[in-house]
């Protein structure tokens, strides 16, 4: 234990003069405690608002976990009624229901026996919280609303956009890698040129071109521009060149064909940069938001961040489903940070790709 | 015989349909030879390339000479320079608010600043963040990952979660309560929202480049370290006298980088503010999707152009990137 | 039948000319070994002929048929790479059948065929492994079934044993002979040590820079080297080069002068000396004896490598190198003076271009 501790909390002054804290050491620890909390506490504080019923969001101040005021039907009155720890003159507590308030004196019933009213101050009493998680915040969009089809319609273009990114990007690598041929490095020029167009510089003609072709508000048309990647390119290409030539040369030798070789040879060779490609795509596509917000304008074919953006956008917003629904869009990428965080941080550190 | 495994399952029907492409593909490998199907291969990947976007990039100059609200270039009229020279008309060019395209020019300034103020105090929290990680730290991939978890959050969500907290009943108000302050409706006020945008993408963004510049911290040498120590040399002075000279390439790529992201500012701001109160958070690609699609006065025109100008900027930015690259891979060399 | 002819082989890859003029013409069921000094166009040459590389020019024929334009996988060779080459993502197993299932061969048969050549090559034990999990010695095994397999008209190796320790160089070395008498099909075999092609070949091909130097048999080569470059680089240790001038010729015999005036007498033979000619004299270490003759030319002794079963001496005779092998241990030390005897050990002679004008047997008793 002892030693835990002394690894945890090694700094700098144990490291250099043997003592004492150095002020870096504090510096750090400020540093990160306070990262910490500034990184994940918003997202968190997002999880907590989301189970929440929509008068508890309405409080001020809010409390952290999502409790509410109890209630309780009562003979009698038709409407639930709040119930409140309530301070007795002798000194007692009961768990009474408020039926009315004048001034500063509440009428409240005793739920058990409803027929007598009692009066009490409104200060002596205070409302019996109960911890409860609104999760029909969660179902409703889901059942009520079109938030079933974004979700669909955003693992759609996830799903397909990634397949296609990842076999057209493989087979170009493939032929930049492995072939010497006429263009190869005009080829190579223009992808890395294509590099430094983003989505902002072109999306008036691109939307355009869109429209002729017909996929103006069709999920197909936010897909293909986007399949193309050139960091996709880039990283299996760097990756195939380390794959021996004379591989492919004994598969020749085997009376393989060049697509053969393709599938059945370097695809499965190039496994592990596949996968980090793989995993950049599932969350860039996943997180898109200028691109299908221009090119799909009908409500049935929203994705996620299109749907919840627009909702958010309301006049009266409904933020008890749009805090649940932002939580939806955001599990998939936690799931990929908790399980796959170490490929994507040692992939940006190696490529400088985002 | 083993029970076939789940890939194999998954892959049979794959593996089936590759065979069956197979027959046409050698036919064509006999025919065009390897050559051949090097072309073969490249093609999908240039062919999606060339239409979406090359094609836009070329079609780009000359929508950004033509007129009207149609989006098909056969129905729009040549006006030639005509777009320019309205982004370009005021009557005082020290006011942005006397010129044609006021908004235009609102972006152009709102971004400038933007970009200015965010990229300096990203990169320095960058730094920072970067400098400590890459100490002698119990559970370094955690705190890496710690400032890196932002970095995947979709813009959408990052501009929901601080639009919750920033609102009336949001959790910052909630902080100034405990410490007897009154709420306040930040978001309604042009300074405070332009500086939450400085911050909330600063939030969503510095830890990519805290993981860029911890990739160049740790590519430093160890033994300069260790060179120096036996000096005797102080921190401080390590910092300045080899850290940061070290680091420079780096970090150097990585200002530029962070300016061409930040130009392009966004998504998360978009959800956030909407570009308001006002015109307050107006960046230039807002500029150019309401100006291209969303009001009712559209003038893809107008917003071609604005894009063309702001693709100017991108392009000087990344020679310079790749000039600094340049130096960087000869320094290496030599 | 694997009967292979190369006409004129030309090689470049751009500007660099890689493969000047090949004309080779190789048996049926033919050992053949290509050797030569690292870089000088060896597996070119192996690869254009199967055909993982176009020719710049010239003509190759396989069984009598002109195949140029034929590809890689339809010329019905296998090869056997340096570094084995073998998938690393599948099974021994699969290694061996990838080739077959291409060819659309029915199952039963791949077995069949992969079994066979398992039982031949003892590598039945670890079928199911990865090439990741087999030693040097058994990849190279794997290597070798997967061209067994395929039947094919001509095996086509490169340095297929350059990756293993010597040990199992030797031993592999004798297997691949065996192989070769078993299957009786033309192999090709590419290596740069001498040893190797020496040991295994029924034929030599001896390459220097994109050119055949010289085709024949071990001993050929070794007895009858076609010029200096030959002669230097089949035999170990190298021949000894002496600077040598022809001071007469009289008849049949010529009388030259080597090692600072020593003078040695050759037969003629077929060949033509003009006196005063320079002329260069090889004499192989292993032919050299220690005369007590104090006419004998003297060598200083610079170095001495005592193997036990033999003595390696390095010395200088009148300013230039001279190696011997000594039979058993000599009690020899470095400074030593010791004095060989020229006129007995055969000789080759060799004009200033380098080429071999004539071997003169000696009189070795
Ligand atoms: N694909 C190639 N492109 C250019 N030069 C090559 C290529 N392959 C081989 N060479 C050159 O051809 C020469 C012969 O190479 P190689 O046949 O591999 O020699 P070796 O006899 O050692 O096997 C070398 O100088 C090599 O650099
Ligand atoms: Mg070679």
């Amino acid at each position: 234990m002892g030693n835990v501790a002394r690894f945890i909390l090694r700094r700098r002054g144990a490291h250099g003069s043997g003592k004492g804290w150095h002020w870096t050491d504090i510096f750090t620890w400020v540093w990160l405690i306070g990262g910490l909390i500034i990184m994940f506490g918003p997202a968190v504080w997002l999880m907590f608002s989301s189970l929440k019923t929509p008068a508890a969001l309405a409080e001020f101040p809010p409390s952290i976990l999502p409790y509410v005021t109890s209630q309780a039907t009562v003979e009698g009155y038709d409407k639930p009624l709040m119930l409140y720890d309530a301070k007795m003159p002798d000194g007692s507590t009961r768990v009474l229901a408020e039926v009315r308030r004048i001034g500063l004196v509440a009428q409240m019933v005793d739920p058990k026996a409803p027929g007598d009213i009692v009066k009490v101050n409104i200060n002596d009493r205070s409302p019996v919280r109960i911890m409860s998680f609104a999760t029909n915040n969660y179902t409703e969009p889901f059942v009520h609303f079109d938030f079933l089809r974004y979700l669909w319609n955003s693992v759609f273009v996830t799903v397909v956009a990634t397949v296609i990114t990842l076999v057209v990007n493989s087979m170009a690598a493939f032929a930049l890698s492995k072939y010497e041929f006429k263009g190869r490095s005009v080829a190579m020029l223009v992808i890395l040129a294509t590099l430094m167009v983003p989505l902002s510089v072109i999306m008036v003609p691109l939307y355009s071109i869109i429209s002729t072709l017909g996929l103006f508000n069709s999920l197909w048309g936010v897909i293909l521009p986007t399949v193309a990647t050139p960091t996709g390119v880039f990283i299996l290409r760097q990756y195939m060149l380390t794959i021996p030539d004379e591989l492919l040369d004994a598969a020749r030798m085997d009376k393989a064909s060049e697509w053969q070789i393709y599938w059945r040879i370097v695809l499965p060779l190039t496994a592990p940069a596949l996968a980090v490609l793989a995993i950049f795509s599932v969350v860039w596509r996943w997180n898109d938001f200028l691109w299908p917000l221009i090119v799909l304008s009908r409500r049935e074919l929203y994705t996620l961040q299109v749907g919840l953006s627009i909702y958010s956008g309301e006049l009266n917003v409904q933020w008890h489903f749009i805090l649940a629904m932002t939580v939806v869009t955001m599990i998939p990428v936690v799931l990929v940070f908790i399980f796959l965080q170490r490929f994507i941080t040692t992939g940006i550190a190696g490529t400088g790709l985002k | 015989m083993t029970t076939p495994s789940l890939s194999s399952l998954i892959m049979a029907p794959i593996n089936a349909v590759m065979r069956i492409i197979d027959a046409p593909l050698r036919r064509l490998q006999k025919a065009t030879g390897i050559g051949g199907m090097a072309a073969f291969f490249l093609a999908p990947n240039m062919l999606i390339f060339g239409i979406f976007v090359l094609l836009p990039l070329v079609i780009n100059f000359v929508y950004s000479m033509t007129g009207g609200t149609a989006f098909f270039l056969s129905e729009r009229d040549f006006i030639g320079g005509a777009q320019y020279s309205r982004l370009f008309e005021c009557q005082n060019y020290l006011d942005p608010m006397s010129c044609q395209e006021d908004a235009f020019w609102t972006a152009v300034g709102n971004t400038f600043w933007f970009v200015v103020l965010q990229v300096s105090l990203m990169i320095l929290t960058a730094l920072i963040t970067a400098l400590i990680l890459n100490r002698e730290l119990a559970a370094r991939s955690f705190w890496r990952a710690v400032f890196f978890f932002p970095v995947l959050l979709s813009p959408v969500v990052v501009g929901l979660i601080w639009k919750w907290i920033l609102q009336r009943q949001g959790l910052l108000n909630f902080g100034l309560y405990q410490f007897g302050m009154d709420p306040y409706t930040w978001l309604t006020d042009r300074d405070w929202t332009f500086a939450a945008t400085i911050g909330v993408s600063i939030w969503a963004h510095m830890g990519f480049y805290a993981l860029i510049i911890l990739a160049g911290l740790q590519a430093i040498p160890k033994d300069l370290y260790e060179a120096a120590e036996m000096d005797g040399t102080r921190p401080a002075r390590v910092f300045w006298r080899i850290t940061l000279p070290l680091l420079a390439p780096n970090l150097l790529v990585v200002v530029v980088l962070a300016l061409i992201k930040s130009v392009q500012v966004f998504d998360e701001i978009y959800v956030l503010t909407g570009g308001g109160p006002g015109t307050s958070t107006l960046f230039l690609t807002q500029y150019i999707y309401e100006t291209g699609f969303a009001s009712a006065l559209r003038n893809p025109g107008l917003a071609a152009a604005a894009s063309i100008l702001m693709g100017t900027v991108l392009v000087v930015l990344t020679l310079i990137q790749l000039g600094i690259g340049k130096r960087g891979e000869n320094k290496g060399k030599r | 039948m694997g009967e292979i002819k190369l006409t004129d082989v030309k090689k470049s890859f751009g500007a660099l000319a890689v493969l000047k003029d090949i004309d080779l013409h190789i048996k049926d069921g033919e050992f053949v070994v290509f050797v030569g000094p690292s870089g000088c166009g060896k597996s070119t040459l192996l690869r254009t002929i199967a055909g993982l590389e176009k020719v710049s020019g010239g003509e190759i024929q396989i069984d009598g048929k002109r195949v140029n334009e034929v590809t890689a996988a339809d010329r019905g060779l296998a090869m056997v790479f340096q570094s084995y080459a073998l998938y690393p993502h599948m099974s021994v197993r699969q290694n061996l059948a990838f080739g077959l299932e291409n060819s659309n061969m029915p199952k039963a048969e791949i077995t069949e065929r992969i079994n066979e050549a398992a039982r031949m090559l003892e590598i039945e034990a670890y079928m199911d492994r990865r090439p990741g999990q087999l030693s040097g010695g058994q990849r190279q095994r794997v290597a070798i079934g997967r061209a067994i397999v395929r039947r094919p008209t001509a095996f086509l190796l490169d340095e297929p044993l350059s990756n293993l320790d010597a040990e199992l160089r030797v031993s592999t070395r004798a297997e691949l002979a065996a192989l070769h008498g078993r299957l009786g099909s033309t192999m090709i075999y590419v290596t740069h040590d001498q040893v190797e092609a020496m040991t295994l070949a029924h034929r030599i091909v001896v390459m220097r820079a994109g050119q055949i130097e010289q085709v024949g048999t071990p001993l050929e080569l070794y007895n009858e080297p076609a010029n200096r470059f030959v002669a230097g680089f089949i035999g170990a240790p190298h021949m000894n080069f002496l600077k040598a001038d022809v001071v007469e010729v009289s008849g049949e015999l010529a009388s030259l002068s080597v090692a600072g005036g020593y003078r040695v007498q050759v037969r003629l033979g077929q060949a033509k000396l003009n006196s005063g000619q320079k002329v260069t004299v090889g004499v192989r270490p292993q032919h050299l004896v220690v005369s007590n003759d104090p006419l004998s030319p003297s060598v200083k002794v610079r170095l001495v490598e005592a193997l036990g079963s033999e003595t390696v001496i390095h010395g200088d005779i009148a300013g230039e190198k001279m190696l011997a092998v000594l039979p058993g241990q000599q009690r020899l030390n470095a400074g030593d003076e010791v004095r060989f005897d020229l006129t007995t050990p055969p000789l080759h002679v060799f004009d200033d271009n380098g080429f071999r004008l004539l071997t003169y047997a000696g009189q070795l008793t």
